[in-house]
């Protein structure tokens, strides 16, 4: 049997792949955008999976809210990466260096 | 209630929302040549939702069955929000047409009217969700705000940091959400302090611990700052004034609003995280400040050490504490403002900005008005008396020393003497140093003239007939909350 508990495993191990994608990857941007959605799928599967174990709905209107908006960040995202890409012509994640920091 | 009860009570945010989508189609039928209508139509709206607040928006209580309320504390910060969103619009069109010698583009005055509808939605928040999705539409303007000069490759730049960087911190934040959800089975802050204020379980207090890492990426405090001077440094310097001033309000309001309302009944565990902050902000931003040489990134330093003292007054976690820092903010966003309206007129006889400390040697000669006006905003921001930044200071620690921090005033007053060290640099860069070339006066800027004169006015001693007035509104603000 399948409960909370392993739903909730699954969502933190999927977190900090998210987070360690942002921080470990060295080569593309694109690695990261993919980074930053695996986080967002990761507080979906902890929403939905609260949200079945309180009977409570609450959990899964926020999901749809998450993912929406998420759509609209990965859309923002990618126009950015594009200018860059425009600007510099590559998106290697070292070379976002035009300033120190 | 009746719907349209409820909507009254959003009025501010929908004439915000509803004029940016009027605005946007304005400028897709006008192009380029309809900026200087927009722009003043977007001030006109901002007014419009400044006005709205004296209604039902300013203070009716709680709305959509306790999703969001609009009492005396959203009021106060919406009025900072509104005016430094009008100024940052107001700033910035002699500085994009002489930058990049086009006329600046429309969307830039709608983009930070959906950002302030955004910034209205986090103040007023009383829902996890209402603060997720009123964070995120002032974020996501914002990313584009900060690239928003989009051949110039810093600000490309500035944006892809701010936009990975951002969307991280909202991740975090709504892990921590859906952790709080979780283990209190509601996201109503109602529900979430009833929780906290019952046995407190480990993933309770692991959710605490990630929203408030997420709400300390949004207001830059250390060591979640690392975004700030990079951005501060590329993004245009009209679009730094605006992330330096209005999303701090309200991602600061946001923190207050969250610490007190959702988690109060937690203070004694959220209070050893916004300590920490708060001190490893005012130390880092002061000492790595030092070394700067670009004065976008000297006030992007400036701005992490402003908001560690400004959760010094958090820390208190008091009605006088909260006062404090809405007092600290109102104070801080004339001196943050005035400061960048003074960096706006650093550039050279082609009006392409300049923005190292070392061309400002000797302006008390050649602008000595502006250089006075910048003087006294660098020793208001060193908190140094008799000018208002003193009282900010004074404002917050009052009310940690009142709440027993004793050990937090100390380290506190002691490490605002490191930050004076750079902000008296300035000034005796522009007083003492041999004078370079001088920034030339361009055609049609007596309003940002006189914004700079009216920024230095508040800031300056006569800013203490203020304090009846400003102090009993804060206070207001604060008493709302507990």
């Amino acid at each position: 049997m399948i409960g909370l508990v392993h739903y909730l495993v699954v969502s933190a191990i999927l977190f900090t792949m998210g987070v360690l994608g942002i921080f470990v990857n060295r080569k593309n941007l694109i690695v990261i955008l993919m980074a930053i959605e695996l986080i967002l799928l990761a507080v979906n599967l902890n929403l939905v999976a609260f949200s079945a174990y309180l009977h409570d709905l609450v959990g899964q209107v926020f999901a749809m809210f998450v993912l929406t908006v998420a759509a609209g960040e990965a859309a923002i995202g990618l126009a950015i990466l594009v200018i860059y890409f425009r600007g510099r012509g590559t998106i290697s994640v070292d070379d976002v260096n035009r300033m120190k920091g | 209630m009746s719907y349209a009860a409820n909507l009254a009570m959003t009025l501010p945010e929908l004439v915000l929302g509803v004029g940016a989508i009027v605005l946007m189609l304005v400028s897709a039928w006008g192009g380029p040549g309809s900026t200087r209508l927009v722009s003043w139509a977007s001030v006109a709206i901002l007014a419009g939702a400044g006005i709205a607040l004296t209604g039902p928006a300013g203070n009716g209580g709680p709305a959509f069955d306790g999703l969001y309320r609009a009492d005396a504390f959203a009021a106060f910060s919406k009025v900072l929000i509104y005016i430094a969103t009008a100024i940052a619009i107001l700033m910035a069109p002699g500085f994009f047409q002489r930058t990049s010698g086009d006329d600046l583009r429309p969307e830039y005055p709608v983009l930070m009217l959906l950002s302030a509808a955004g910034m209205g939605m986090m103040v007023s928040a009383t829902d996890m969700l209402t603060l997720y999705v009123g964070l995120e539409l002032q974020s996501l303007a914002a990313y584009v705000l900060a690239s928003f000069m989009r051949r110039d490759a810093r600000s490309a730049e500035a944006g892809l940091k701010y936009f990975v960087l951002g969307a991280l911190a909202s991740g975090i934040l709504l892990y921590g959400i859906s952790l709080v959800y979780g283990f209190s089975g509601t996201t109503l802050f109602d529900g979430i302090a009833a929780a906290y204020a019952g046995q407190r379980s480990m993933g309770l207090l692991f959710g605490l611990v990630f929203v408030f890492a997420g709400i300390a990426f949004k207001i830059s405090a250390v060591p979640f700052h690392m975004w700030t001077p990079d951005v501060y440094e590329g993004a245009p310097t009209p679009v730094t004034a605006f992330f330096a001033s209005a999303p701090k309000v309200a991602a600061m309001g946001l923190a207050v609003r969250v610490a007190i309302e959702a988690m109060g009944p937690a203070t004694d565990q959220w209070r050893q995280i916004v300590i920490f902050a708060a001190l490893a902000s005012i130390v880092l931003g002061a000492v790595a400040a030092i070394g700067q040489t670009n004065i976008k990134r000297l006030l992007a330093y400036s701005s992490i050490n402003n908001v560690g003292f400004a959760l010094i007054g958090l820390a208190a976690g008091t009605p006088a504490g909260v006062a404090g820092v809405m007092t600290y903010m109102t104070i801080y966003i004339a001196m943050t403002l005035g400061s960048f309206l003074v960096v706006l007129q650093m550039r050279d006889e082609d009006g392409q900005p300049v923005e190292t400390i070392a061309s400002l040697s000797g302006m008390s000669r050649t602008r000595p008005a502006l250089a006075a006006a910048m003087a006294m905003f660098m020793f208001s921001l060193a908190g140094i008396p008799p000018l208002f930044g003193f009282y900010a200071k004074f404002a917050v620690f009052d009310a940690a020393v009142a709440a027993g921090l004793f050990p937090l005033a100390a380290v506190g007053i002691a490490a605002s003497t490191i930050g004076a060290y750079y902000y008296l640099r300035v000034v005796k860069t522009m007083y003492f140093d041999e004078p370079v070339t001088a920034f030339p006066r361009f055609e049609g800027e007596v309003l940002q003239g006189g914004l700079i004169a009216v920024a230095a006015v508040f800031i300056s001693p006569l800013g203490y007939f203020a304090i009846p007035l400003l102090g009993g509104w804060a206070m207001a603000a604060a008493q709302a909350l507990f």
